[in-house]
């Protein structure tokens, strides 16, 4: 009836690609949180991004140009964050929630104001998007069972930001675990009275990881909207951010368990659309709602301490108060 | 320089009424900028916002009845603030609580006569809302998972329970759109203009109904409970500080469940405006936003309910005006009152104490004469 590996590596396939945004969004919300700033507004900074990404796509006919102004926007509200929560030591979570509303708000009105298409972006043309790569060798190797199968319907035939956000994962693991500057970040959302005593300033290392968040997120609103879809849309974050949040969380602040869980919730999410309205052997039909919840069913379970325990930076949250 | 200034005490006045003032003229300060971004005359824009909002009676009607929704979640907010409780889920607790109404109409409103079908409605609209921020509460209070993240992640909950529900087992047979059969009439709360008629007064009609009494009358309740009562003395002394309140003999535990669940009774009870006053049919998505909202009226009327009262007529002056802006001018849409919540969110709450330093100097400014002498 079916081709069972062909669906297998669709869904595998498709995973990679629901998962991309959440993987960005993970390693964003690491830094921000591993340098205790509470970061709840990565589905804004997301959401800006795609829309800056969309629009700059669509006025100059480049992708990259897209790119570049997601990570711009995203980033100058990841510093309006750290001004609110740093610099006055606002709270931090009604800080995250002002910029989630202030984006979606101000994309849809800038987007009605410039394009008047309901708040969409113009379409894009293909030259002005991040199409799927073919990786060298895709072809030749299609031929060969599974392994080359795999190639060239799984691991080939994505779009660069994909591979990039993989990258990003190896790369925060590294800068996380290998590097001074990590240690200091990691130090600095424990212990800040600590990393202040060893002359280090606070500020400057809450600021500095929280414009890598920023940057992240620009990257995985740009993947939205100029490489996923062809256009700017109201509200296409849907929740992403949140649910890259959840992952991060589920991941216990960790870079590797993040993508892990970022890719699970990627796979229910590609198997929700799959078993819509398929009525499975033993089980009858699952509701394509339960599976959309579960991400978020599940993070609620972990924080609950049912399933392991995912203890936060120590320091996050507070605000550091370096006088007296 | 911020230090220097924070533990100087100003008088009052300037604490609760000029400092939050001038944060939302910031606010609406950059609100204007973005106006004049997309070339709209910001002056004009406020004229028609104004007129559109309290200019005509069925204008404020309309900003009335907006105000019913933000008074019950700003309320719902306010009072997990005192227990130093960060409720991002009024959105989902409002939708629960509209299941909850619309459940008792389904099955009893062919039975029931309205005087007792109303009150269990809102009883059911405020039981099912409880129980919704129940279990994150219990959650913090119990298993120690932090109630901002379970409340967020209980709004999505909510809305995929509610989609499943209303596509799948709560819609009316033969029916495309994902909602309910219209309950009785006994069902519906009365609107403002057939409340007058009663008495022989006539007005527009609008969707203004006696909800809007019952958030008045909670904001008496709350302000009672908090301020005048053992329980709220307990509220706030938890709040305040965790360790103080267990030596007073008090469980904070206890405390948080007991503030997440009338925190999330009262987010339930926009269900009571938005079910039992307007649709009469349980809808989807029904509480569009209002439970974030709340966050911005609670901040803004600075946790108090004559401030929430002040806060929420603001929201409902920007919504009513918004729909009419965007009505007059094709240029700006609604989701300019969006923007405008993000930045009274942002001045208000996030960079609420940016400006008390300068505050501070200007006051010392003018006040040093008898200290100086001293």
């Amino acid at each position: 009836m079916l081709d069972n590996i062909s669906t297998v590596y669709a869904i595998v396939d498709a995973t990679f690609r629901v998962s991309t945004p959440l993987i960005l969004c993970a390693m964003a919300g690491l830094f921000s949180e591993r340098s205790g700033i509470v970061d709840i507004s990565l589905e804004g900074k997301m959401l800006a991004g795609a829309f800056a990404a969309g629009s700059v796509a669509a006025v100059t006919g480049s992708a990259w140009l897209g790119l570049l102004a997601a990570i711009a926007v995203s980033m100058a509200l990841a510093l309006v964050h750290g001004f609110a929560c740093i610099t006055h030591r606002g709270n931090q979570v009604v800080s995250g929630l002002a910029i989630n509303i202030l984006a979606s708000g101000l994309t849809v009105v800038l987007g009605i104001a410039w394009f008047a298409r309901g708040g969409q972006t113009p379409s894009l043309q293909s030259d002005a998007r991040f199409m799927p790569l073919e990786l060298p060798l895709s072809q030749a190797l299609s031929g060969v069972p599974v392994v080359g199968r795999f190639y060239a319907e799984v691991v080939s035939g994505h779009s660069i930001l994909v591979y990039v956000a993989l990258a990003i994962v190896a790369l925060t693991w590294w800068i996380v675990y290998r590097t001074r500057y990590g240690l200091r970040i990691r130090a600095v959302g424990e212990n800040p009275l600590a990393v202040d005593t060893a002359g280090l300033s606070v500020s400057g290392l809450r600021y500095s990881a929280v414009a890598i968040c920023g940057a992240f997120c620009g990257i995985a609103g740009a993947y939205l909207s100029v490489s996923q879809n062809a256009s700017f849309v109201r509200e296409m974050t849907a929740g992403q951010g949140y649910i890259a949040l959840a992952a991060l969380i589920f991941g216990k602040w960790r870079p590797v368990p993040a993508m892990l869980a970022c890719l699970m919730f990627g796979f229910l999410d590609a198997l929700a659309i799959r078993l819509q309205g398929v009525k499975l052997p033993h089980i009858g039909e699952v509701p394509v709602q339960l599976i959309q919840a579960l991400p978020y069913i599940l993070t609620v379970v972990l924080l609950a301490g049912f399933i392991g325990r995912a203890i936060a930076p120590r320091a996050i949250g507070t605000p550091f108060i370096k006088e007296r | 320089m911020m230090t220097s200034t924070s533990n100087i005490e100003l008088p009052a006045w300037l604490e609760i009424v000029v400092i939050p003032i001038v944060n939302i003229v910031l606010a609406l300060f950059f609100a204007g900028l973005i106006l004049l971004a997309i070339g709209v005359n910001p002056v004009e824009a406020v004229g028609i916002m104004i007129n559109g909002a309290i200019g005509y009676q069925g204008g404020l009607g309309y900003t009335l009845y907006y105000t019913t929704n933000f008074i019950f979640t700003g309320l719902a907010v306010a009072i997990a603030f005192h227990a130093n409780l960060f409720n991002i889920g009024g959105e989902g607790q409002a939708y629960i609580g509209g299941l909850g109404a619309a459940l008792v109409f389904l099955s009893l409103d062919k039975y029931l006569p309205g005087i007792l079908l109303v009150p269990v409605g809102i009883l059911a609209a405020a039981f099912f809302g409880a129980a919704w921020a129940f279990i994150p509460g219990w959650l913090q209070a119990y298993r120690g998972s932090h109630v901002v993240i379970t409340t967020i992640m209980f709004n999505f909950i909510a809305s995929s329970l509610m989609v499943y529900l209303l596509v799948n087992v709560l819609i009316k047979p033969g029916q495309m759109s994902p909602e309910t059969r219209y309950f009785e009439e006994s069902a519906w709360l009365p609107q403002m203009h057939e409340f007058f008629g009663w008495f022989g007064v006539t007005i527009t009609r609008t969707p203004l109904n006696l909800s809007f009494v019952l958030a008045l009358i909670c904001c008496v309740l709350v302000w009672v409970y908090i301020w005048r009562t053992r329980w709220g003395y307990e509220l706030r002394t938890a709040g305040f500080s965790e360790s103080a309140a267990v030596y007073a003999g008090i469980h904070p535990k206890k405390v948080v469940v007991i503030a997440m669940c009338i925190s999330g009774a009262l987010a339930g009870l926009v269900a009571v405006n938005e079910i039992m006053g307007v649709h009469h049919r349980l809808i989807m998505n029904f509480p569009a936003g209002y439970g974030f909202t709340g966050i911005a009226v609670s901040l803004m009327g600075r946790n108090h309910p004559v401030g929430i009262i002040m806060a929420s007529l603001l929201f409902g002056v920007l919504y009513q005006g918004g729909a009419e802006l965007a009505f007059e001018i094709p240029k700006i849409t609604r989701e300019m009152v969006v923007a405008i919540q993000g930045l009274i969110i942002l001045f208000s709450g996030a960079l609420a104490l940016m400006l008390r330093p300068w505050v501070v100097r200007i006051y010392l400014l003018f006040k040093p004469v008898r200290e100086a002498t001293a």
